[in-house]
This record gives structure tokens, sequence and C-alpha cells, in this order.
């Protein structure tokens, strides 16, 4: 073992250039394995977070969109489940003066603060605290004229009102949201449209976002009948199979840069084979035997293998570095936000190591096979 | 004296298309602590002789046994470690391991044998170095030294394991007159030190004529065998 290992060695140490040539080989391969699957991955994160990130994975309603008691629909948080918000929503109108809007009154609990982030998302002012404050969109402010500190008349359709303080604005980034909603206490919603305790809608938020139509399904069965429960993955199917897409097409161009990777070692082995076999002839004369003299091109595989793959461990991040630093929003901001995936890193690595492995084993082979006389007869 | 090496009717064909018949029914006995030179024309046989003699070849018939073993019943392990720990091989163009120093190349047969290279097996390997005068180029690598200086270090690496058996297929082929002096004054001294058999094979009858038997080999057949007193 060990003087197979000092001969691969020494056979690396001797010819550096080619050594260097087959790592870098290797190192690219794992560089543009790690770039492009991290890319793909933090693109899709990417899409994926702007999609639901600031929004309900599955919302529970009545059928007949009824409010309804938490206790009594059976619903129980379970443990998958990051945020809860137990919203009360409705329609109603705002008065400023003679300008009028319709708007949807949202209610800002602990979860629903969670899931929309309204506090990160405010432009100006505070989150309401009493239930007679509540911040608007940012463009249906615009459209009322109204700013912090303002008061508004709301309308409901039972002929409810309620004259409110605007605390703050929001840009929640939708302008379809923007414009329509407006958001207060819990309490405040539900003395408004007359629900004594009871809520319109659940709203959560699920730890594994591609959960999220499983843990729908499981919820369902949990609660009383009459309740309808919709994942956001049912509800994006298009995004969804073009981001399948997008990862059978990463995962086809890593498995190409895998094989050329493999093709390119075990060439550049079978090369070293040719060249050494004059040395492995006189081993083999010397006495060494055909798995001592295999495992030199193992180990040869392996050494390369290692090398090349940390290289490209060092590659491929510095590439995503630098894209991360250079590639940029307007605003700062990432362009495509990469997070630093090490089991992927690591698995990349792994790979390009098992692969450096497989293609020695040709060489190797070779070697157990090749006769010590055919090299002292041909000079 | 006992025969460490006997050849029984060995026969060896080439090809299998065109057969060429290198060698007939040799049979040779090589007694214990002799040194012989095989002697011939180029093409004669006698390289094949000796690479069959050393396990590298296998003839087409015939038997070998070396120390009263028959080779043919050796697995390849088996033979492997013959070829390292019993016989030592020296070839006409050195073979050293251009990637090692001299040194390195010497040590080489204890490493493959999977031994540990003890201060002892170094101080021997310096005491070979010093035997075959290669005292300051030690640690040069095989390229960095001249022709003799390889052969030399050819010489020290084929003793490393204290074979029984050395095999030499035209040492100094291509070594000066001196060198070659040098050379077969080292065999012998090694041969009378450690009582090793050596098997010759030489163009140069000088140096044939200092071995104690001459076995000329024409044609693939033994056509003289002269063993001196």
């Amino acid at each position: 073992m060990k003087v197979a290992f000092t001969i691969a060695k020494r056979f690396l140490t001797y010819s550096k250039g080619q050594t260097l040539a087959i790592m870098l080989g290797i190192a690219i391969g794992v560089s543009v394995q790690i770039f492009i699957g991290l890319l793909i991955t933090g693109l899709q994160t990417g899409l994926i977070d702007k999609t639901v990130g600031n929004s309900a994975h599955i919302i529970v309603t009545q059928v007949d969109d009824e409010a309804f008691s938490v206790t009594q629909s059976g619903f129980k948080p379970v443990d998958d489940f990051t945020s809860i918000s137990y919203a009360v929503d409705g329609a109603l109108v705002v008065r400023v003066g003679d300008t009028s809007a319709s708007a949807l009154l949202r209610s800002a609990d602990e979860g629903a603060l969670a899931i929309y982030d309204y506090e990160e998302k405010l432009t100006a002012g505070r989150l309401p605290q009493t239930d007679d404050e509540v911040i608007l969109g940012n463009l249906l402010a615009e459209e009322l004229g109204v700013d912090v500190g303002d008061t508004v008349t709301l309308q409901t359709f039972t002929n409810e009102t309620r004259e409110v303080t605007v605390t703050g604005v929001f840009d929640l980034s939708v302008a379809a949201i923007n414009e329509r909603w407006m958001v207060g206490t819990p309490s405040g919603a539900q003395s408004l449209f007359g629900l004594g305790n009871n809520v319109t809608s659940i709203e959560i938020q699920v730890k594994d976002v591609f959960a999220a139509d499983a843990l729908a399904l499981t919820l369902k069965d949990e609660l009383r009948s009459g309740y309808s429960v919709v994942d956001w993955k049912s509800q994006n199917e298009s995004l969804l199979s073009g981001l399948n897409g997008q990862s059978i097409s990463s995962l086809m161009i890593q498995i190409f840069v895998l094989i050329s990777v493999v093709l390119g070692i075990a060439s550049v082995l079978a090369i070293t084979v040719l060249q050494k076999s004059k040395q492995i002839g006189i081993l083999k004369a010397m006495g060494i035997n055909d798995t001592k003299a295999s495992l030199i091109f193992l180990f040869q595989g392996l050494i390369l293998g290692i090398f090349g793959a940390l290289l490209g461990v060092a590659l491929g991040v510095g590439l995503l570095v630098s894209f991360t630093t250079f590639a940029r929003n307007p605003d700062g901001t990432a362009l495509i936000p990469i997070t630093f995936d090490v089991p992927f890193i690591l698995f990349s690595a792994g790979v390009a190591l098992v692969s450096a492995m497989v293609a020695s084993l040709i060489p190797a082979n070779r070697t157990r096979k090749l006769s010590p006389i055919e090299v002292i007869r041909n000079g | 004296m006992a025969n460490i090496i006997e050849l029984k009717n060995i026969n060896k064909i080439y090809g299998t298309v065109v057969k060429t018949q290198v060698l007939h029914d040799v049979s040779l006995n090589i007694e214990t602590g002799s040194f012989n030179a095989i002697i011939g024309q180029s093409g004669s046989g006698k390289s094949t002789l000796l690479n069959i003699l050393g396990t590298l070849d296998q003839p087409t018939s015939g038997e070998i046994l070396i120390n009263g073993i028959p080779t043919s019943k050796m697995k390849v392990p088996q033979l492997a470690a013959l070829r390292n720990e019993t016989l030592g091989f020296i070839f006409q163009f050195h073979y050293l391991l251009p990637e090692f120093t001299a040194l390195e190349n010497v040590l080489m047969p204890v490493r493959i044998k999977g031994e540990k290279v003890t201060p002892e097996v170094l101080k021997k390997a310096h005491d070979l170095m010093d035997l075959v005068g290669l005292s300051k180029v030690k640690n040069n690598l095989a390229t960095q030294m001249s022709g003799g200086q390889q052969q030399r270090t050819a010489i020290a690496r084929s003793l490393m394991n204290d074979p029984k058996i050395i095999l030499a297929d035209e040492p100094t082929g291509n070594l000066d007159s001196d060198t070659t002096e040098q050379v077969y004054e080292l065999m012998r001294k090694i041969n009378k030190t450690f009582n090793t058999t050596f098997l010759i094979i030489t163009h140069d009858r000088k140096v044939a004529e200092k071995t104690d038997r001459i076995i000329e080999i024409k044609d693939g057949r033994i056509v003289l065998d002269v063993v001196k007193n």
C-alpha cells in the first residue's frame, strides 16, 4: 500500500505540468457544477421566495366564505407550520371628505405580521396598536390623499361606520395589494364586522414550501366538513412546471460536465500508463505484485481527485462570490440571491472524487495486465 | 555443490501464426555461488533464456526449478515475491526509475517487499552505494547520473534484498572499458562476499573469460559449456 502511494505521489510530482493540467480539468468541472447548481438553486429559491415568501402557503376558509370559529373548525397547529394567522378580512368603503375608495380591511395578528412582514414593509409611520388605528397600502393612501396621522371613516356594507387614524403606510411590492389593502388589529376588525370571536380564514406558512400540498391534504382531513383548504402549489402550477424544467436542464448540464471530466481524467491517466509503462515494467521485474502496481494508478486518481475537487470548490465558490458581488440590482441587492449550500458543495466535490477514482480504474486495470517482459524486450 | 537453478528441456516459441522457435530443448544446471557467463550472437536466444530464468517470461514447454521448486506451479503473486526476494536483475539499459533518486531506487526492492525503511535498512543501502562507489551521487535523480553510475546503482539495487541469484543482461553493454572493468570487479566482489550466484549475459569476451563458466548459445541451442577450474 505504502509503496504504491509513494510511487503514485512521486509520479505526480515528477510531471508537475501534466498533474496541474489534470487537476485543473477536474477543478473546472467541479466549479462549473457548483456554480451552475447553486446559481439555478438560487434563482429558483429567489423566484419561490418572491412568489410565496410574503404570502400564505395554505389558506383555510369555509366553503361558503362565512366567518367561523377556530375551535369548532377542528383546526390544530402542527410543527410543520411556521406561522399561523387567524385572519379577519372584510370589504368596506373608506371615506376622507369627498373622496372614497373601496378597500379590504385585514387583521394583523402575530401570524400575519410574520407572513406579510408589515413592519419591514412600512414606508412611513408605525403598526396599528389600538382598534382605532390602521395602516394603508401606499397606492390606497395616495388615492385617498391621506398620510400618517390623518383620520379616515370606514363604512361596512352593513352600514357600520368607524373613524380610525392612519398610523402608517406600507408597500408590499404588489400593486393590487397596495391599492386595496388596509390593516388593523384583529379585535378591531372583528368588532367592526360584528364577528365576535370568529375569523374569516386561517392563513398558514409552512417550513418546507414544497410540502405545502401534502400538508394541506392532511389538514383537510382533520378539519370538519364544509371547509376548503387551498395551497400555493395548486395555484402556481405553471411556475412549478417551469422550475421543474429548469432543474432538469441544470441537472443535465451537471451530468454532461461530469461525464466529460470522467472521460478527461480516464484518457489522461491512460496516457500516463503508456508513459510510465517502462517504470511499471521495472517495478514488476523487481517483484511488485499486480495489486500494488494497479494501486499506483488508483492512488493517482485519488490524489488528483482530492486536489482537483478542493481547487474546484475554491474556484466555484470564488466565482459565486464574485458573481454575487458584481451582479447586483440598482438598489444594491444581489441580482440572484445565492446561498452557499455546503452539502451541495461537498456533494459536488465528492462526486468529482469518486469520478476520478472510477476513471483511474481503467489505467489501473491496464497496469495489472502489463507484463514486464514487454517492457524489457522492447527496451 | 547444489544446483540453485535447473532448466529442463526448455523450448520457447514466439508467435501463433508465424512461429519462431527461439530456444530448442535447453537444459542447464547452475550451481549455488557460481559465476557464469552466457555468450552468443544477437538473436541467439540468450536474453530470452535469461528472462525465462527470471520468471519474466514463460517457456512454451519445459520446466524451471529455482531452489528446487518448479516455477510453473507458482501463482502470480508468488512469482512476484520470488523476483523480489530471491532474484536480482541488472539490465543493459539499467532501468532505474527516473522519478526517484539513486538511493530511493536502491531502497525500492525493500519497499516493494513491504518492509519499513529502518535505520538498519538505510545503512545497508548506504553501504551498498559505497560498495559500488556512488557515495557522492546518492541523492541525484537517476537522470542526473552518467551511464556507469546508473548501472552501478542498478547493481546496488539488485543486491538490496540479498538475492541468491543475480541475472544480468549485458550489464556492461554500453559502458566504456574502464567502467566495464569496475562493474565486473564489483560483481566478482559481491559473488565472493555474499556467495551470490551470477548469470551474466555478455558480448564482451574479456568479461566472459573472467567468469568460472562460459555457456555459449547459438540459434537457441547450447553449443559450448566450459567450466574453468
